[in-house]
């Protein structure tokens, strides 16, 4: 046994996604080996002590820019035969790769990963996280993609893996050509990995409204997410969207603000540590499993909210 | 040269599902069942793109049991021009499901453009399209929030995690379509007449030669633990304590 982590990296360095993939990797229990394909060096130092990883395999061509998946995946096939896991993380990198790989070794993938119950069995969420599958694979190499969320920080204690040039396969097949990237730039934390999360649905009413949630986001250090009606509406760009189909979010403290609660929107965040809803409309489905909830207009709540937050940051 | 889109029928997206008692899976008897909201999406991008002259004919096709023709019907009163239903009762799995498209391809090589749902929304896979694509060793642009026709092929717009992302593909290649890609049309009463006599050809697994055995096992199917509601507070000066009592500000 012994489990190769794809690793997915941002701005030179890997992924926060992708450590919890480690972590992943370590409840199995396995030999954990790295691969890292890039257009650009990585540095993979942080890496090498973790528990149970051996070795860091880095690749680093022109065409891995973009994280096409057609370039990627003959070189993790090539590694991939070696190994009895493959993990990636369920992000939209992951999902476009562990299909295509799944597709070459003949494997069904296990998408969305939320617990590792042994080497052979995996829970799931299905029907945007009303119901948790428990399924079994028989299939010789396991293709996962885990949902990060749900595993933690990767344990060190690691030997000190060695960092290694891997030969790349070349990509033969017809492949997309790179046009443009449109990437929100913003000097908040990541979505998905952000301890405090402030999010807009509808009742917002415009992409100027969303100021008032900017202005309590940089107050906490927060990242800013928003239901799909204040995306389809553009307020907010499409990677602001938490849900069923968006991104999916756990953090500490989980601030929905005119968001009425659907149940895709819910998918995406009802794992949060304290999750507060305001709403103006006492029924709405999000103060069913809100800690806090709070009736009222969000125009003259959110200005208070955010004087209040400057008084006890300033205590 | 003909857009083929696979549909697939599932629970309708406003049901509250209920998982079976004895955890063997979801209770699928007496519910609405629709077409799956990602491929009504698809079915009307091909449409929009025989309107516009880019395409001669869009195909859609599902596997599914025998009542599954509803949802090609629905597709054919969405504006396809003919329907493939594969007959298979039992679950299915994504590479099962792409071996299949795989093999409908071989058998009609015309095809130049696949469109199909990024997922369906009762396995939330988001695996097939990617299946397919590696299969017929096709270029693919998952995730689509727009897709341009041009003379050398097609530009497709992507939502990915960090914006958008455009890339441009020769044909033929497989695309899978997000949320914001299209508003889907009504089924007007006379088009919904006119699907039922469009063209609905039937086919089984075995005379495309492909196996859908799932080969994941489910062991079990339960309820996510239940978030319990809190409590309302009658002022944000209320909140912001019980927040800093909780240790979150």
């Amino acid at each position: 046994m012994r489990t190769l982590v794809i690793a997915e990296t941002v701005a030179g360095a890997v992924a926060k996604a992708s450590m919890h993939c480690i972590a992943a990797a370590q409840n199995l229990a396995t030999p954990i080996d790295v691969l890292i394909l890039t257009d650009a060096a990585v540095d993979a130092t942080g890496l090498q002590n973790l528990q149970g990883v051996e070795k860091i395999f880095t690749g680093v061509q022109a065409n891995f820019a973009h994280a096409i998946a057609e370039e990627l995946v003959p070189t993790i096939t090539s590694h991939a035969k070696n190994y009895t896991h493959v993990i990636f993380p369920a992000t939209s990198f992951g999902k476009n790769l562990a299909g295509r790989l799944g597709a070459v070794l003949d494997v069904q993938p296990i998408t969305d990963v939320i617990k590792i119950m042994s080497g052979d069995t995996f829970m799931r969420p299905i029907y945007a996280g009303n119901a948790m599958a428990t399924v079994q694979s028989a299939d010789a190499i396991k293709v996962l993609s885990i949902r990060p969320t749900n595993f933690p920080m990767p344990q060190s204690g690691g030997a000190g893996a060695a960092v290694m040039e891997v030969i790349v396969t070349a990509a033969t097949e017809r492949k997309p050509k790179f046009v443009r990237a449109e990437l929100s730039s913003s000097a908040r934390p990541d979505l998905g990995a952000a301890r405090i999360v402030i999010s807009g649905g509808r009742g917002l009413g415009s992409a100027e409204n969303f100021k008032l949630i900017e202005r309590i986001a940089d107050q906490l250090g927060a990242a800013i997410g928003a239901s799909r009606a204040a995306v389809d509406a553009g307020f907010v760009p499409n990677d602001y969207q938490v849900g069923q189909t968006g991104k999916i979010v756990a953090p500490e403290l989980y601030i929905a603000v005119g968001i009425s609660g659907a149940i895709q929107h819910v998918a995406g965040m009802k794992d949060s540590k304290i999750i507060v809803a305001i709403n103006k409309d006492a029924e709405a489905p999000i103060f069913n499993i809100a800690d806090f909830g709070l009736v009222g207009d969000l125009f003259a709540l959110l200005p208070e909210l955010s004087a209040a937050i400057a008084g006890v940051k300033s205590a | 040269m003909p857009i083929l889109v696979p549909i697939k029928r599932v629970i309708d997206y406003n049901v509250r599902i209920r998982v079976k008692p004895d955890g063997s899976g979801v209770e699928t008897q007496n519910v609405k069942m629709s077409i799956n909201p990602f491929d009504e999406i698809a079915v009307e991008e091909a449409v929009r793109l025989r309107e516009k002259n880019h395409t001669d004919a869009v195909v859609a096709v599902t596997i599914g049991p025998a009542v599954a023709q509803d949802v090609l019907r629905n597709a054919l009163a969405l504006g396809a021009d003919r329907a493939i239903h594969v007959v298979h009762d039992g679950e299915t799995q994504p590479l099962g499901v792409a071996k299949t498209l795989a093999a409908l391809v071989a058998r009609e090589p015309s095809y130049n453009l696949i469109i199909m749902g990024k997922q369906a929304i009762d396995d939330d896979f988001n695996q097939t399209g990617q299946m397919l694509a590696q299969l017929l060793r096709w270029p693919m642009a998952t995730f689509a929030s727009k897709l341009e026709w041009q003379d050398d092929g097609i530009h497709v717009t992507r939502e990915i995690d960090g914006g958008l992302q455009t890339l441009a593909l020769n044909l033929p290649a497989v695309v899978t379509t997000d949320l914001r890609l299209n508003t889907p049309r009504f089924a007007s009463l006379p088009n919904i007449m006119k699907a039922k006599s469009k063209p609905l050809q039937t086919m089984t697994p075995a005379e495309l030669g492909v196996d859908l055995t799932p080969r994941l096992k489910t062991l079990r199917v339960e309820e996510p633990a239940k978030r319990s509601a809190g409590i309302k507070v009658d002022s944000v000066k209320t909140l912001v304590e019980k927040l800093q009592q909780a240790g979150v500000l």
